[in-house]
């Protein structure tokens, strides 16, 4: 499963939310595959190859092309994807639209995902509108992406991203720490930089300014 | 209409084609017919276990490219008239395997047998899932360790997306099978506890296979450890676990060798 960017005109402006995004979730594209959708341009060859030429520039790593003139694709450039479908279950692809915006805050209640199995090795929930709840265990191995909050019911063993899309004011809950890394709005902390004396216990993390504070909630 | 059962387990070497061979080799015993299906292509051990790798003459690689049908293929066993094998070629690789010829063999399978039994081979590639594709029911065989329990909850999370039947919304029933459990290395804390294997995946325990001897000697021998020592420890382990998969309810026991008796009268010796 990939995520799919689709870059709108004037591409100069949307490289540049791009980059903003980049810059709120440090990491977010390192080692995810990236379709670039291009349905809303139309370039030529060499406008294509500079449109690669700036995502690889920002470490986005790019597997195809969707909705491209197959003429203006060349050697050196990504491959040309048909009959891609949306994934089902639990990825979601993040609203390429308006990358960047940070999540609402006094505006409406914004959406909650709702989880209620356990999230196993190797799945990966990603839900930029807003709150996960996860009414179970997130295993070793596995990751919950969210552009809100994180509330986990259950032993928090895999990886926990909060504030994804620059919300600040997001926190982590668990029933259990045993987490390989925890991140709010970029800034991360992994396993080995969570005191001791807190595993295995219920815990809240938030950011006070630029520092992670994890705290236990007995 | 057969039961089709995957064996799998995402980690190598602990004790998907034992295990396999086992239970096939119980259920026939108590009457059913089963087929069990190597689907290890390249690295196929089914045949070793069950002491057919001097028969085979076909496999399921030239069944599902039509070379071959399946009853020129399937090996019955000597000891037991009501257990066969689909053993794997050992000279191509998974790419051999095509999701329409599997399907098919599967459905022909169904047609003939009470149980298909599927040993999947290791990893979380092509193998793997075309051996799970068509399961009705999943057996995840784990060793109580750190790696083996992770890779087990990976397997659990595919078995939930990448079947047919979980395609079609439809929930894959999924078991336990503890495997080369030390009771001694558990209570010294060196193994992890059933208790945190099952806090862990989550899923219903099948049994819990004891670490044992028996087994080496009797892939060795050629023959599932269930025909080739029906008394030793494993043996009872899984006799009961494919009990439970026939829906007996068992009580959950983990077998020892040890011949207690012996012990005392040597001790009030001294």
């Amino acid at each position: 499963m990939a995520f799919v960017l689709a870059p709108e005109p004037p591409v100069a402006e949307w490289l540049a939310e791009l980059d903003d995004q980049i810059g709120r979730s440090e990491g977010f594209f390192i080692g995810r595959p990236v379709v670039v959708d291009l349905g809303a341009l139309t370039l030529n060859g060499p406008e294509l190859a500079g449109l690669v030429a700036d995502l690889r520039a920002r470490d986005v790593r790019i597997m195809g092309i969707e909705n491209a003139d197959p003429a203006a694709l060349g050697p050196g450039l990504p491959p040309l994807l048909t009959g891609g479908r949306a994934a089902p279950s639990l990825v979601e692809v993040p609203n390429p639209q308006t990358p960047g915006r940070p999540a609402a805050v006094n505006g409406p209640q914004p959406p909650c995902l709702l989880l209620e199995a356990s999230v196993r090795s190797g799945q990966s929930v990603v839900f930029p509108g807003g709150d996960v709840t996860v009414v179970g265990s997130v295993a070793s191995g596995a990751e919950v992406i969210a552009g809100g909050s994180i509330h986990v019911y259950g032993a928090l063993r895999g990886r926990a991203m909060a504030g994804s899309h620059g919300n600040a004011r997001a926190r982590i809950f668990c029933r259990r720490i045993e987490a390989e890394l925890l991140a709010i709005d970029g800034l991360y902390r992994t396993a080995d930089d969570i005191q001791p004396r807190l595993r295995s216990r219920a815990v809240q993390a938030w950011l006070e300014g630029d520092v992670m504070q994890i705290a236990a909630i007995d | 209409m057969a039961k089709v059962v995957v064996v799998t387990s995402g980690k190598g070497g602990v004790g998907k084609t034992t295990s396999t061979a086992a239970l096939g080799a119980a259920l026939a015993q108590g009457g059913a017919s089963v087929v069990v299906v190597d689907f290890d292509v390249g690295l196929r051990n089914l045949d070793l276990v069950m002491g057919a790798e001097r028969r085979v003459v076909y496999d399921l690689i030239n069944v599902v490219q039509g070379v071959a049908r399946l009853s020129q293929a399937l090996i019955r066993d000597k000891r037991v008239e009501t257990l066969f094998l689909l053993p794997a070629s050992q000279t191509r690789d998974k790419d051999a395997l095509t999701e329409a010829g599997v399907a098919r063999v599967i459905a022909e399978l169904r047609d003939k047998f009470d149980w298909v039994i599927c040993d999947s081979p290791a990893g979380i590639e092509r193998g793997a899932t075309l051996a799970m594709r068509h399961a009705d029911e999943a057996i995840v065989v784990a060793n109580p360790e750190v790696s083996s329990v992770r890779d087990s909850d990976r397997m659990i999370g595919l078995l939930d997306a990448k079947t047919v039947k979980a395609e079609r919304g439809e929930r894959i029933e999924k078991t336990l099978l503890v495997t080369r459990y030390d009771v001694a290395r558990a209570a010294r804390g060196e193994m992890l506890d059933i208790e945190d294997v099952l806090e862990i995946l989550s899923i219903p325990l099948l049994g819990i296979i004891p670490e044992s001897e028996e087994v080496l000697r009797a892939s060795n021998l050629g023959s599932p450890v269930t025909l080739s020592n029906e008394s030793s420890a494993p043996a009872r382990a899984y006799i009961d676990a494919a009990r439970r998969l026939n829906g007996e309810t068992v009580e959950m026991t983990i077998p020892s060798d040890k011949k207690g008796l012996f012990r005392l009268f040597g001790r009030r010796a001294a």
